[in-house]
């Protein structure tokens, strides 16, 4: 093979992706200016708060109590090594705060919601629904794509709160249950070991993480090609995009937060 | 009155629209025939600004298309897609009360409802459709509730997107009646894209054929017979052998 052609393809390949990262920025800027310019539309507001944030519940109540249950049993295994079985409810308590409650709940986010966002507007897109809503004087962009990204920018912070309690409580059954510690205490050292700039961290990149996941489902569901394939690729490639995007803002967010 | 002149629009490397030009003069029936991909869909959607051409202009009532307030422009439109495009998470009665329910013509939604329930009767849908959704409905009454959809706010230019395709003939016949009935009773100017010959004769006051891109013949549909083209002869008869290649 030429070493031309290699470096062509790998150019073209470059300038595609930068060209889709320009693309991403300036809907997400243009989704962000709808939300707060009229009109509005508060029905469809409701509706995705109620399918972001309420029917988001239970997958993200069962993710967060199983990973604080098994963040439990890790802690006290590997700090039985050097004598430390007593850190679990420490470590519980900042691991599911700072980092893996924030995370999973976006990544589980990205898999339920955004997956729907672009599965729907792409079947909308593909369907015509999108050039109907055009000729009946709706902006797409503030009927379908401002209602979700507010709605997920509100709610994904919440469920990443109720994620982390849900998380320590798995982890505090498991210690009180199982390993033998006492209740009373395990909650004392919960609370005392907590600090305000961990909860606040944790609810800013439940934002973040929200915000991204509303916005490429949005995105992918928007530029979605023709048919069922076309959909398909949408739904995919918004998932993809959203789960590495979400671990890559919580490194960003992580180092401005702790390492400063 | 709708006047495209010399409209072009490629898809990359491929040309669809190569100098469209058509006029349709206001409170009448054009309908554009052609083969299928042929470009006539493009070209309304030309018309709406829902795709932008690569040169040419669009006048509608000698103003260009493009300039000017886009909600009152598209406020004087209705338009039927081809697939009825219903919002799927929208009860018939929304879907046909759409326009009525938000921005500038917002009415209460009691009387939008009235409005909506007029306006399935007048395309032959009991009041009982109304809070169905669009997915329990058959194919030939999901086009039915698009047309009420694109009527309901009275528009003075109607769009019918292949107003047939996918229905039976009898549907078809009830459908083209409707909007032949609905049409000259609201006046309004319409333009239709279809190859299904009984709905020319059914719906067109002027037909124009649409092939390789430009307009080959345009005319009153009682000259359409005898128009002399070899293109709409073809049509016409739906012989494999002629100007328009069977395989493209």
């Amino acid at each position: 093979m030429n070493p031309f052609d290699l470096l062509g393809g790998l150019g073209r390949a470059v300038l595609a992706m930068l060209a889709t990262f320009g693309q991403v920025a300036l809907f997400a800027f243009n989704a962000i200016s709808h939300i707060f310019r009229p009109p509005f539309y508060p029905r469809e507001f409701i509706v995705a708060l109620m399918n972001i944030g309420w029917l988001s519940l239970p997958v993200v109540g069962l993710t967060a109590i199983f990973t604080g249950g098994a963040l439990a049993l890790q802690i006290y295994a590997g700090g039985a090594r050097f004598n430390a079985e007593a850190v679990v409810p420490q470590i519980v308590a900042i691991g599911m705060v700072r980092e893996l409650g924030p995370v999973l709940v976006g990544l589980m986010i990205a898999a339920r919601v955004t997956s729907s966002i672009a599965a729907e507007i792409a079947t909308m897109k593909v369907t015509e629904q999108i050039d109907a809503l055009v000729t009946l004087s709706t902006h797409p962009m503030k009927y379908l794509t401002a209602p979700r990204v507010l709605a997920a920018l509100i709610t994904v912070p919440v469920l990443v709160g109720i994620g982390d309690i849900i998380g320590i409580a798995g982890g505090y059954v498991v210690a009180t249950q199982n390993l033998g510690f006492n209740a009373a205490a395990y909650l004392q050292n919960t609370v005392n070991f907590l600090e305000p700039h961990d909860v606040f961290s944790s609810l800013v990149k439940g934002a973040a993480f929200g915000l991204i996941a509303a916005i490429m489902g949005c995105y992918y569901g928007m530029n979605s090609g023709r048919g069922a394939q076309g959909v398909g690729r949408a739904t995919k490639s918004s998932v993809e995009s959203a789960a590495i995007m979400i671990l890559a803002a919580n490194f960003v967010l992580t180092g401005v937060f702790f390492s400063l | 009155m709708i006047r495209m002149e010399n409209v072009h629009k490629a898809f990359g490397d491929n040309p669809v629209l190569q100098g469209m030009s058509l006029e349709i003069p206001k409170g009448t029936s054009m309908v554009i025939i052609g083969g299928s991909g042929t470009g006539k869909s493009v070209a309304l959607k030309c018309v709406l600004g829902l795709i932008k051409p690569d040169s040419g202009m669009i006048y509608v009532d000698g103003k260009d298309a493009k300039k000017g307030d886009r909600d009152a422009f598209l406020a004087r439109f209705g338009m039927l897609f081809q697939g009825a495009a219903l919002f799927d998470s929208l009860p018939v009665w929304q879907n046909v009360a759409f326009r009525l329910l938000r921005g500038p013509l917002k009415r209460p939604p009691e009387y939008a409802r009235e409005i909506a329930i007029e306006k399935l009767r007048r395309v032959g849908l009991k009041s009982d459709v109304a809070d169905r959704f669009p997915s329990e409905l058959s194919g030939g009454m999901q086009k039915r509730v698009g047309l009420a959809r694109a009527i309901a706010a009275e528009p003075e230019i109607i769009f019918f997107d292949e107003p047939t395709t996918g229905l039976d003939p009898i549907m078809s016949g009830v459908i083209n009646d409707l909007i032949r009935e609905i049409v000259t009773e609201m006046g309004a100017t319409a333009m239709t894209i279809t190859h299904d010959m009984s709905s020319v004769r059914a719906i067109a006051d002027n037909v124009a054929m649409l092939h390789g891109g430009v307009i080959q013949w345009t005319g009153p549909v009682g000259q359409m017979d005898a128009s002399g083209d070899p293109y709409v002869e073809q049509f016409i008869s739906g012989s494999a052998e002629g100007p328009i290649e069977a395989v493209r």
